[in-house]
Order: C-alpha cells, then sequence, then structure tokens
C-alpha cells in the first residue's frame, strides 16, 4: 500500500512542477507548430507537383504529435541527471521508499506531463481541418501514454547511466534527432533505402507514429490512401509498444536500482 | 550503547583512497563530530552511512541495521542534511515538508502539527506558502534542516549543517540542536570545519586525509595540545626562532609567519620573554588552546579555510541549482 502511495508522491511532484512552469507549456507548444507549419506549408508546394495522395500538413500532424510526446516525455525524465547534479535526486534516494517505486513515479510523472501536452496540441486540428471524434481522442489518448511511458523508460535508462548533464550534447545528436527524422513523421517510410528500413523498424518512435496517424486520419481518408503510408496495423504498432515498455520498465529497474 | 558502528570502511574513487579503514562507535544520544579540512572524507563517510554510497571495503551498523544489507531499515532511522541544497525549487517550502512526509510515512494526521513545530523553529512559519527559488541562501538551509527533522529520525546526520548561516540563525540553530538532543534523544552525526563549532560536540573526530586522527571529547583533546600558546612574529623570525629554541629548549612551530611557543602558563611566560629576548618581537598574541591547535598539533597544518572553498560558499549562498 505504502508502494503506490509511493508512486503518487513521487508522480505529484512531477506534475505539480508542469503545471507550474506555465512558460514551459508554452514554448515545447512551439516547436510542433513551428515543425508543422513551416516544414509542412514548405514542403506542400513542392509535393504538389507529385504523385503524394494526401494533404502534406495533415500527413505531418500526427508525427508531429508523436515527436511532441517522445520529447517531453525524454526530457522530463532526463532532468533527473539534473537532480543527480543538484541534489534533489539525494532527498529522494535516501528516503524508506522502494527503489522501483522511484523509477515508477518518475516515468509515470513525465508520462502524464508528455500526454497533457500532446492534448493540447489537438487544438490545432480543427485549423488544419482534421476531424476528431471522441472515439479518436480516446484512442489516441491510448496510444500517446503507451509511448509517452515507454519512452520514459528508455530516458529513465540512459539517466541512471549518464552521471553528468556533459554528455547531454552528444546524446540529442546521436539518439534524439536520428529517432525523430527516422519515425516516419517527416516523411513515409515506403520506399526508402533498407539501411532507413532497417534502422526505422527499430526506432520505437515509428511505432508511435504510424498508430497516430491511422488512428487520426484513418476516419476522414480513404482506405488506399491511409494503405500508402502506414506500416503496420495499429493493434501491431501497439503490441511493439507493449512489449517495448515492459522490456524498457524491467531493464530501467534494474539498471536504476544497481546504480544509484 | 551505540547507535553507529563502523569497522575499518574504506572508499576508493578510481584509485583516490578518499575515506582510509575509518573505525569507530557513535554512542546513542551523543553529538558527534567530524572536523577536518575540504576533502578529508567527511562527505563520504556520511554519504557511505547514509546508504547513498556503497562502501569499497568494511561495514557499518546504524541503529543496528547493516548499511549494506538492510537499507531501507537504516533509511527509516536516519534524518539527513547534505552539504549541498537538495530542496526542490520549484515547489514551496510547505511542499517540501509534505513530499518528505509522505515519504518517510509520517502520519498525514501529526503532519499539520509537525509542519508548524518545524517551520516555527527554523522561523519560516510565515514564509510556508512562498516558492523556494526566491528564498535565500540561509532560508534554503533553515528549511532543510526543519524537513531532516520532521520525521523525529533517531539519528539526524548534519553535513555542514551552519554553512552559509549568519552567527544569530546559527546559535539559534545550535540552541535547538542541543534542545532537541536533550528532549528526544536524538543522536546528531555532524561535520563541520568551523572549529568552533565542533566545542559543541561531546565527541569529536579529527578527520584528515580520509584517516581518523584522533577522536576524543573537546576537553581531553585541548588537554593533549598541552599548556598556553604563544605566538609572535620578530623583526628576523629565523634568528628568533633559534634564540627560542637554544633559550627554551621547546620545539617551535611557525605559522603565517608566526612564530608558535607551547607553555604551560602563558600570562607568566610573556613578560619573561621581553626581559631575557635578544632578539626584537613586532607582535606577540597569547592564545588558550582551541580545537585549532589540536588539528595544528596532529596534522601540521590548520584547518586553512575557516569558510569553506569558494564553490562551497556559491552553493551556501546563493544556492545556485542547475537551470530547468
Ligand atoms: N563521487 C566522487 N567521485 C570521485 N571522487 C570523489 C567523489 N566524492 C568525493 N570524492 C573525493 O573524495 C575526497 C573526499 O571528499 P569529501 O566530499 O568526503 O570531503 P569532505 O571532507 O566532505 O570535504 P568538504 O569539507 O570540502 O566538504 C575528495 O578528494 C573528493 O575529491
Ligand atoms: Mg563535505
Amino acid at each position: 500500500m505504502f508502494f503506490i502511495q509511493a508512486i503518487i508522491t513521487i508522480w505529484q511532484r512531477e506534475v505539480i512542477r508542469y503545471l507550474r512552469d506555465k512558460i514551459r507549456i508554452i514554448s515545447t507548444l512551439f516547436q510542433p507548430i513551428m515543425f508543422l507549419f513551416i516544414f509542412g506549408m514548405g514542403l506542400q508546394e513542392t509535393l504538389a507537383g507529385g504523385n503524394f495522395s494526401m494533404d502534406f500538413i495533415q500527413f505531418m500532424y500526427p508525427g508531429i504529435i508523436a515527436i511532441n510526446v517522445m520529447g517531453v516525455a525524454f526530457f522530463s525524465t532526463i532532468s533527473t541527471v539534473w537532480d543527480r547534479e543538484f541534489g534533489f535526486l539525494k532527498e529522494i534516494l535516501v528516503a524508506p521508499v522502494s527503489r522501483t517505486a522511484i523509477v515508477l513515479g518518475k516515468v509515470l510523472g513525465a508520462t502524464t506531463v508528455a500526454v497533457l501536452q500532446a492534448l493540447i496540441l489537438l487544438i490545432i486540428a480543427p485549423f488544419i481541418s482534421v476531424n476528431l471524434s471522441f472515439i479518436i481522442v480516446l484512442k489516441l489518448f491510448f496510444s500517446m501514454a503507451l509511448l509517452a511511458f515507454s519512452i520514459s523508460c528508455l530516458s529513465l535508462l540512459i539517466a541512471s547511466l549518464m552521471t553528468t548533464m556533459e554528455s547531454f550534447g552528444l546524446l540529442m545528436q546521436v539518439l534524439i534527432f536520428p529517432m525523430f527524422f527516422l519515425s516516419g513523421a517527416f516523411f513515409p517510410l515506403k520506399n526508402v533505402p533498407l539501411w532507413m528500413t532497417v534502422l526505422s523498424k527499430i526506432n520505437p518512435l515509428t511505432y508511435g507514429v504510424d498508430a497516430f496517424r491511422q488512428i487520426i486520419l484513418g476516419p476522414q481518408v480513404s482506405a488506399e490512401v491511409i494503405n500508402s503510408v502506414a506500416l503496420h496495423s495499429v493493434s501491431t504498432n501497439t503490441l511493439f509498444l507493449i512489449i517495448f515498455s515492459f522490456i524498457m520498465v524491467t531493464i530501467a529497474v534494474l539498471t536504476f536500482d544497481r546504480n544509484s | 550503547m551505540n547507535i553507529i558502528e563502523v569497522k575499518n570502511l574504506t572508499k576508493e574513487f578510481n584509485g583516490l583512497t578518499a575515506v582510509d579503514q575509518v573505525s569507530f562507535n557513535v554512542k546513542k544520544g551523543e553529538i558527534f563530530g567530524f572536523l577536518g579540512p575540504n576533502g578529508a572524507g567527511k562527505s563520504t563517510v556520511i554519504n557511505m552511512l547514509s546508504t547513498l554510497l556503497a562502501p569499497t571495503k568494511g561495514e557499518a551498523l546504524v541503529n543496528n541495521f547493516n548499511i549494506l544489507s538492510q537499507k531501507n531499515d537504516v533509511r527509516k532511522s536516519i534524518g539527513l542534511v547534505f552539504q549541498d541544497s537538495s530542496l526542490d525549487d520549484r515547489l514551496t517550502a510547505e511542499e517540501n515538508l509534505r513530499f518528505h512526509a509522505k515519504l518517510y510515512q509520517v502520519p498525514m494526521a501529526d503532519y499539520k502539527r509537525r509542519m508548524e513545530e518545524v517551520l516555527k523553529l527554523v522561523d519560516l512559519w510565515d514564509r510556508k506558502k512562498d516558492i523556494i527559488k526566491i528564498f535565500s541562501g540561509g532560508m534554503k538551509r533553515r528549511l532543510e534542516i526543519a524537513r531532516g527533522l520532521i520525521h523525529y529520525p533517531k539519528m539526524l546526520f548534519l553535513d555542514e549543517p551552519t554553512l552559509g548561516l549568519d552567527p544569530q540563525t546559527r546559535n539559534h540553530l545550535w540552541e535547538y540542536i542541543l534542545k532537541l538532543k536533550k528532549e528526544q534523544q536524538m543522536t546528531i552525526f555532524m561535520t563541520t570545519h568551523y572549529m568552533n563549532e565542533a566545542e559543541y560536540c561531546d565527541r569529536i573526530g579529527i578527520i584528515d586525509y580520509g584517516k581518523i586522527v584522533v577522536l576524543d571529547t573537546p576537553a581531553n583533546l585541548k588537554k593533549q595540545v598541552g599548556g598556553d600558546i604563544i605566538s609572535m612574529k620578530g623583526q628576523d623570525n629565523q634568528s628568533l626562532k633559534k634564540e627560542l629554541v637554544k633559550r627554551y629548549k621547546r620545539e617551535v612551530k611557525e605559522e603565517n609567519g608566526f612564530l608558535q611557543l607551547e607553555v604551560e602558563n602563558g600570562e607568566e611566560f610573556m613578560p619573561r620573554l621581553f626581559n631575557e629576548l635578544d632578539n626584537k618581537i613586532d607582535s606577540i598574541e597569547l592564545r588558550k588552546p582551541t580545537l585549532d591547535d589540536v588539528f595544528l598539533s596532529l596534522t601540521g597544518r590548520t584547518i586553512r579555510d575557516e569558510k569553506g572553498t569558494f564553490k562551497d560558499r556559491m552553493r551556501g549562498h546563493m544556492g545556485i541549482r542547475g537551470p530547468k
């Protein structure tokens, strides 16, 4: 029982911190909107001449949401390293609380923050003629939580291996940006070179983007159009993310326990 | 009865031996102090005893629990005030306390009363709704002490608790620590490099380069350095030193350009000096022994920097935190 209470306590701190930081809430919205409109509008013109069968901004929209989920989940958790360098983590580590509860509290906190932030992005939908129904939002909510959870676990795993913020720049370059760009958010992953296919297959974000896209756009474009960009069925994507989350949370708990 | 038993505790960091085969006991209800210069290994010992760091070798019991195999029981028994700030500066003072109280399973019925008690103690009761970010370094320090107490630990670790506090707050805090010791039978383990603070302790371990050089009560330690110390500067120190050694057959130490001579009765010895010495003396001072002298006599050095390193002071005063 105390195990659950400890998770809630740690989770609550993450959520309070998020809600209190209005500037972060707004600035985190800025990047996806910028991606969507600059990339989207820029490429839409270029692609208009080709045989791309979709409105490009609509095509990118679910991917941008997924990237946002990943970014927020990742950064909220990696802040554990800041906590380590500047003390607060010590306060948590010295408390008589199971290490598993600490990991779960942190990861669920980041998941909540990432989902809240992503839900705000749904406000854009009407402006780009994307119709959302209650069912869509519900399905999306579930997929977002799953993606956010798995990425937070991955991030916590990295955070427990990293001791200082110094390697952070490197991490951005070799992990985060490639995961963003090879996720299918910016261009369809059909007819790409083999190496790219391989990399995108091991990228968890790919499965999130693919699921979000089918959930959001499936109901409003023809099956033929959606199939021309979709990689797997929504249930395959979901299954992958569940398995990935499960593996990640296990490794994260073990690593965190050993390294703290 | 011992609340802490440490045997051959050792910690190495990539070849550097920060704590070297340290053994000591802390008795229930006493104030036990570690005194030593920067880098002596004080915080490392605390980190090991509080389960934050695994020792390379050796073992320790805290409240009869093993620090390696019974971590959770050790954690339940202790309260800790770290050398560096470990508050969440986005939360209010009260939220920081509540977070802590929940993790330590303080019953919510008691929480309100205890929160009021500890906040009033450190004079932060009327600031409880403020975000930590706007607190001064000293206020943060006081809040951390309040937080370390709210779960009524059996054993309280204070790692340089008064760093960055003004003298008034420092005295106030010491009054409280002494009161806690008396009323709650709380055991306190503290580190400091303020010599005058060490004198509040029942027993002091002087630690240098990871080793306990000596461990005793402040009074006994002072007895150990023997007599009063006359510290003087001559027009020509070298020649003065020679004359002192020759004439009085005593050891003369040199420290910061001052010659130090240990005598039994300084008040009577000084006039003798003026009458007998051929060398001219520029300035002279008589000091009764302090722990400073104990340290000097044991290690040949002073605890140079009473105010702590620059980094410590920055941390203490400005409460540096990472960008968020
Ligand atoms: N995590 C670490 N990695 C490597 N070396 C460390 C680590 N922590 C401490 N040390 C080293 O161990 C030694 C003892 O450090 P410690 O912090 O215990 O000293 P201290 O007595 O608390 O000093 P101060 O009065 O400055 O707080 C120092 O030489 C320090 O550089
Ligand atoms: Mg220290």
